[in-house]
């Protein structure tokens, strides 16, 4: 089992600290997400986990052993990351994209190993972007095309996958169809996933462990049910709400206060619950 | 999906699509027909049957001369200037993802102009072997001083297009000036200089030039395809390229030391040739995909077919004139150039 674990991280952009003395670990087979407001960190985050971004101090461990002195094939087997809205070439199709995850296993001889191949399907066969292979992925929906890009991932056979907001600009039928797919994914094959999403509700529906970022700290971490409540979204996002239970899946669920149209019944039904 | 074909081997296995090998041999085709008309075509006609034993070796001996003195070696050195220029384009294009580079617009192809300028003017004496390495300094020396003027803690491809136009402006402007001030030097080295400017492949010679040129392309070709699947995560953006394990940075630089090695050696032979860096890699687009395993060989034969063709017309078209093929290159290239612009006007 994979687990990745920084220990006493420091990253700045040149005055400016984003997190000083950072301990985080992700727990192994689960679902974890990073919550917090813009330009908390949690993003610098999830980049310094996928040595994306160096860290000035601190170190992180990935199996145990220091991510730094690691080669960056051998971390690119054991750990993908998907950025925030990734580009693709104009022309290129699903199949070459996801072929390019297979980069890590590949050399000047090896191209196209019979692993390759199988991996390649798989990938496509998981995302159900099979129909789609041949298509540009440029002429694609926002939903599909995110498809294709995490099938690139798993092209990538890692046991651990990040992805920086995968859901960021998808309506909400795609938002739930890649959260899903992300979902089948840790049910199905345990691969650890980490990603940070903006929405709450469904951070604390689909994650086993959430961690909470505030001005570069780890403000809370745990299982959503036990350390999502009221004053961490006021510490967090500067928010006041009154939390709920999701009616479906009985997970937290967070309403904010604020102004808009107030109806009667709605109102009185709240009355009536809060006595 | 059958449109691929599968070699493996014990230690060896490559994907190629099917579409890339016709389109390969097509080109061949078209550039082996290119050869043949460049070669029969000029003050004096040589029928192509004539050509074609003559290259068989079982033709005219009166034909002998003209075809393999005067002919073949501009032709040679049309396909491997042409192709150099190509697959330089094709390159840059990747390394700066950017569709509207090559290394005519945005300088590096005035940093060798001038490079090779200084050596006809100034070292003349010193043996032509060595022109193609004080154009190749030029163009590095361009590139340099680009990559300075654009970096701001990282290269945004537009300001790096813009800092490279104005560079070329300014080389190209230096090097008139250096031939303009250069009192001492003879009319026929300044006509020779100012050729340069145009490109030309006039005159070319097996011993001098194909000689020269042939040893940089026979080296930084195979490079440069070895390096195709780099390129390709690097098309996905530096982050997703590091995410699956490459060395972004030091696989980039190498791109640009052979994108600017070929651009150079490319234009110490064929002088300022103009677009065939920034048209033929579109052209291999439009044919094959984005995918650099087809860009980089298809370049190079639509590099080499175009200078061809230009080079032919140019010898051709107004008999006893020989025009520089530059001029033709760029009468195709400069409107492609602003059908580019104006396709791209509303992306990045």
């Amino acid at each position: 089992m994979t687990t990745i674990q920084a220990q006493g991280l420091t990253l700045s952009y040149g005055q400016k600290p984003i997190f000083s003395n950072l301990d985080v670990v992700v727990p192994p087979g689960k679902i974890t997400v990073f919550i917090g407001s813009n330009g908390c960190g949690k993003s610098t985050l999830l980049r310094s986990l996928a040595r994306l971004l160096k860290p000035q101090e601190g170190s992180i461990l990935l199996d145990g052993s220091d991510i730094a002195k690691l080669s960056s094939k051998e971390v690119a087997r054991r750990l993908a990351i998907l950025p925030q809205g990734p580009a693709a070439p104009e022309g290129l199709t699903v199949h070459q994209l996801v072929k390019q995850g297979r980069y890590p296993y590949q050399s000047w001889l090896q191209q196209w190993s019979r692993e390759d191949e199988l991996l390649v399907k798989k990938a496509l066969e998981l995302t159900h972007m099979n129909e789609l292979a041949g298509r540009s992925v440029d002429s694609l929906s926002g939903g599909q095309r995110q498809r294709a890009w995490i099938a690139m991932t798993l092209a990538q056979n890692t046991r651990t996958i990040l992805l920086d907001e995968p859901t960021t600009y998808l309506d909400m039928t795609h938002q739930i169809e890649i959260l899903d797919l992300l979902f089948e994914l840790n049910e199905q094959e345990q691969r650890t996933i980490v990603m940070v999403l903006h929405d709450i509700n469904l951070a604390c529906r689909y994650a086993h462990h959430i961690v909470a970022v505030k001005d570069g700290q780890i403000y809370a971490q745990g299982k959503p049910e036990t350390v999502m409540n009221e004053q961490l979204i006021r510490d967090v996002f500067d928010m006041e709400c009154q939390m709920s239970t999701d009616p479906l899946f009985g997970t937290p669920l967070c309403i904010p206060y604020g102004k808009g149209r107030k109806l009667e019944l709605a109102a009185a039904a709240t009355a009536s619950s809060a006595r | 999906m059958n449109k691929w074909i599968t070699i493996r081997g014990p230690r060896h296995s490559y994907q190629i699509s099917i579409r890339t090998i016709k389109v390969i041999i097509y080109l061949l085709l078209a550039n082996a027909a290119a050869v043949v008309l460049c070669t029969s075509l000029g003050s004096l006609m040589i029928p192509p049957l004539n050509v074609i034993r003559t290259l068989l070796g079982i033709g005219d001996p009166s034909d002998f001369m003209i075809i393999f003195e005067l002919r073949m070696p501009r032709v040679v050195i049309g396909m491997l200037v042409g192709s150099a220029l190509a697959v330089s384009g094709a390159l840059l294009q990747g390394i700066v993802r950017n569709p509207l580079t090559s290394p005519d617009v945005i300088g590096i192809t005035g940093g060798a102009s001038l490079g090779t300028v200084v050596f006809i003017l100034y070292f003349s004496q010193v043996s032509i072997r060595y022109m193609p390495v004080s154009s190749i300094a030029g163009a590095f020396g361009a590139a340099f001083l680009i990559y300075l003027f654009a970096y701001r803690k990282g290269i945004t491809p537009l300001r790096l297009v813009l800092v490279g136009i104005g560079m070329a402006t300014a080389l190209t402007a230096v090097t008139y000036m250096l031939i303009l001030s250069a009192s001492f030097t003879p009319t026929a080295v300044a006509v020779k200089a100012f050729t340069f400017m145009t490109g030309s492949i006039y005159g070319v010679s097996w011993a001098r030039d194909v000689k020269t040129l042939l040893p940089w392309i026979i080296v930084l070709m195979p490079v440069a395809l070895l390096y195709a699947r780099h390129l390709n995560v690097q098309e996905l953006g530096d982050d997703v390229a590091a995410s699956v394990g490459s060395a972004v940075h030091t696989k980039r630089t190498i791109l640009l030391i052979i994108s600017v090695a070929l651009a150079g050696a490319a234009v110490a032979i064929g002088g300022a040739i103009n677009f065939i860096g920034l048209m033929a890699p579109h052209i291999a687009r439009k044919l094959v995909g984005p995918a650099y395993g087809g860009v980089i060989p298809v370049s190079a034969l639509i590099g080499s077919l175009v200078l061809l063709l230009s080079d032919l017309v140019a010898r051709v078209a107004f008999i006893p004139l020989d025009i520089p093929a530059g001029v033709f290159t760029a009468a195709i290239g400069a409107p492609f150039f602003i059908y580019l612009l104006y396709r791209h006007r509303n992306g990045s």
